[in-house]
């Protein structure tokens, strides 16, 4: 059990693309694999992609929000892109709605999604700064 | 027409091939995507509680007829402690691990047919159905 | 013993228990229309010969493996039968129109005619109920074969604008068909990336729990895979309905009618419409 799953770092986001059917030791190892690359690249944002998931069950769930908490507690966001209708569907069944944690239909939207969310955090600062630096300037 | 695999219960890793053995028989029985990825995803759940609560045990996995249409039959059995009460455990949200509690009573709502055996000190087993 | 008997007298006697066969069919009133004589010869003719072979080899129990082309045969027939609308009564009759013509062949014959009508009478029963067994399982997968297909015509999910989709649900709703509809919904989400769907059940009079509990179930689904719902045209009984039953709609948005509904979409998406002075 030496596979790990990779975690790619791209400026200020880490990407996750889950390829492999999951056994559960292999979900736990992403989800300390990831907290710890959180912090040590200060990354602001979490792309998990799962197209390829052929289900979540209950632990596959839980792991998703578990990594979703704590990466909100590192001030990154988090979020899922490209579950299956059948794999939605189930999951709905099996009475998981993994709540708190932001969804889009595919990685494009995913990374705008992150782009928008986390840029806007950042211009908001950055707009701060123009105001106390050039008080001539009109801040737009 | 009826084909029969069993399955080893010892490890985690089992509980993956088990999951791909269970899609291949859907696959094979011609069930639709959303009823395949149910009885997979019930397998799933049904096999863990198994191996973590039940110490391990068996899958049968079974392509089969019910009522003329095409099913797919699993019996998954342990040989654990086994459950003292079974109306509590199948209750949504009871856990007596660490878990969210929607193992049993989850699995139970993705199949057609679900039955649930158990004695304690005997270990549990646990039958479910999805057919066409 | 018997069996052979019978064996024996099915094939001595071919030519004349055909003729008497195939007249007994079209006495019982088998449209000529709808089966010719020629037809109805060859299907006697194999029928004869596969059941002598039977017979011989395999004895009275057709469960037996030598039985297999017997069944094979009429299972075949039974399922053109009933793909072609045939009645059940005449798929029956073909086999156990035989009944006569033998009974009269074995009154004829001598040694224990009764224990050989008994035999008879026993074997071709079982042929018989075979028969609409076979029949009644080939009409059922018709009937399932068009249910089917009539759900997914009755699903039509289609695109309003890039990035929303609409499924204008008509007429009743039972929860096999809301799940069929919601699932192809999901995908055509996929399909077509896009952001919001809506929901519109204008057409639709009743909504039970069940198909109350399918709606969310969707929302939820859609929700998961990152798209947004939105519900349009709940009639006033419905909506009733849906407080009556309890149905916790919780954060799902409901609008007044599609219009309503694709307007929010389109806000929702930072699309903004704007009149053309010129045209106006």
């Amino acid at each position: 059990m030496t596979a790990k799953i990779p975690i790619l770092k791209m400026g200020d986001y880490l990407l996750i693309s889950i390829q492999v059917d999951m056994h559960d030791q292999l979900a736990l190892d992403l989800q300390e694999d990831l907290t710890e690359q959180i912090v040590r690249h200060s990354a602001k944002g979490v792309l998990i992609d799962i197209s390829a998931l052929e289900i979540v069950d209950s632990f596959i769930g839980r792991t998703l929000s578990h990594i979703a908490s704590v990466a909100r507690i590192l001030d990154a966001k988090v979020i899922v892109v490209g579950m299956q209708p059948a794999v939605a569907i189930t999951l709905v069944e099996l009475g998981l709605s993994l709540d708190g944690i932001a969804t889009a239909l595919n990685v494009e939207k995913g990374m705008a999604w992150l782009q928008r969310n986390v840029n806007e955090g950042l211009r908001v600062e950055a707009e701060r700064d123009d105001d106390r630096d050039a008080a001539a300037e009109t801040g737009d | 027409m009826t084909t029969t695999e069993t399955l080893p219960l010892k490890q985690e890793t089992d509980i993956v091939t088990i999951r791909q053995r269970v899609r291949k028989a859907a696959e094979d029985a011609r069930l639709g995507l959303v009823s395949q990825t149910k009885i997979v995803t019930a397998a799933s759940e049904i096999a863990r509680n198994g191996l973590i609560y039940g110490g391990g045990g068996q899958c049968l996995i079974e392509r089969t007829q019910r009522e003329g249409r095409a099913a797919v039959r699993l019996v998954i059995i342990d040989h654990g402690p086994g459950i003292a009460n079974l109306e509590q455990a199948m209750t949504d949200g009871y856990t007596s691990g660490n878990g969210l509690g929607l193992g049993l009573s989850g699995a139970r709502r993705l199949v057609d047919a679900f039955e649930i055996a158990s004695q304690p000190g005997q270990g549990t087993s646990v039958e479910m159905w999805k057919w066409k | 013993m018997t069996v052979t008997v019978l064996a024996e007298l099915l094939q001595q006697n071919e030519t004349a228990l055909l003729d008497r066969w195939i007249a007994v069919q079209r006495a019982a009133g088998i449209d000529p229309n709808r089966l010719d004589d020629r037809s109805i010869t060859d299907n006697a003719r194999d029928l004869l010969h596969a059941l002598v072979r039977a017979i011989s080899e395999g004895g009275d129990d057709i469960e037996h493996p030598q039985w297999r082309p017997v069944k094979q045969l009429l299972e075949r027939l039974s399922h053109v039968h009933s793909q072609q609308g045939f009645p059940p009564t005449e798929t029956a009759t073909f086999v156990l129109s035989l009944k006569e013509p033998l009974f009269r062949l074995i009154q004829k014959s001598d040694g224990n005619t009764i224990e050989l009508l008994w035999a008879c009478t026993r074997l071709f029963d079982q042929l018989g109920l075979f028969t609409m067994q076979a029949y009644m399982a080939s009409r059922e997968q018709v009937i399932r074969e068009q249910q089917e297909s009539m759900l997914e015509l009755s699903t039509p999910v289609v695109q309003l604008w890039k990035g929303v989709l609409a499924v204008p649900l008509i007429g009743s709703l039972d929860s096999n068909r809301t799940q069929v509809v919601m699932e192809a919904l999901l995908q055509k989400i996929v399909d077509t990336e896009s952001d919001i769907a809506i929901i519109d059940i204008t057409g639709v009079p009743t909504v039970d729990t069940m198909v109350a509990q399918h709606l969310l179930k969707t929302i939820t689904a859609a929700k998961l895979m990152g798209a947004k719902c939105i519900i349009s045209g709940i009639r006033p009984q419905i909506a009733a309905t849906i407080v009556h039953l309890g149905v916790e709609l919780g954060d799902v948005v409901t609008k007044a009618s599609l219009a309503d509904a694709f307007q929010l979409a389109l806000r929702e998406l930072n699309v903004r419409l704007v009149a053309n002075r010129l045209g106006a």
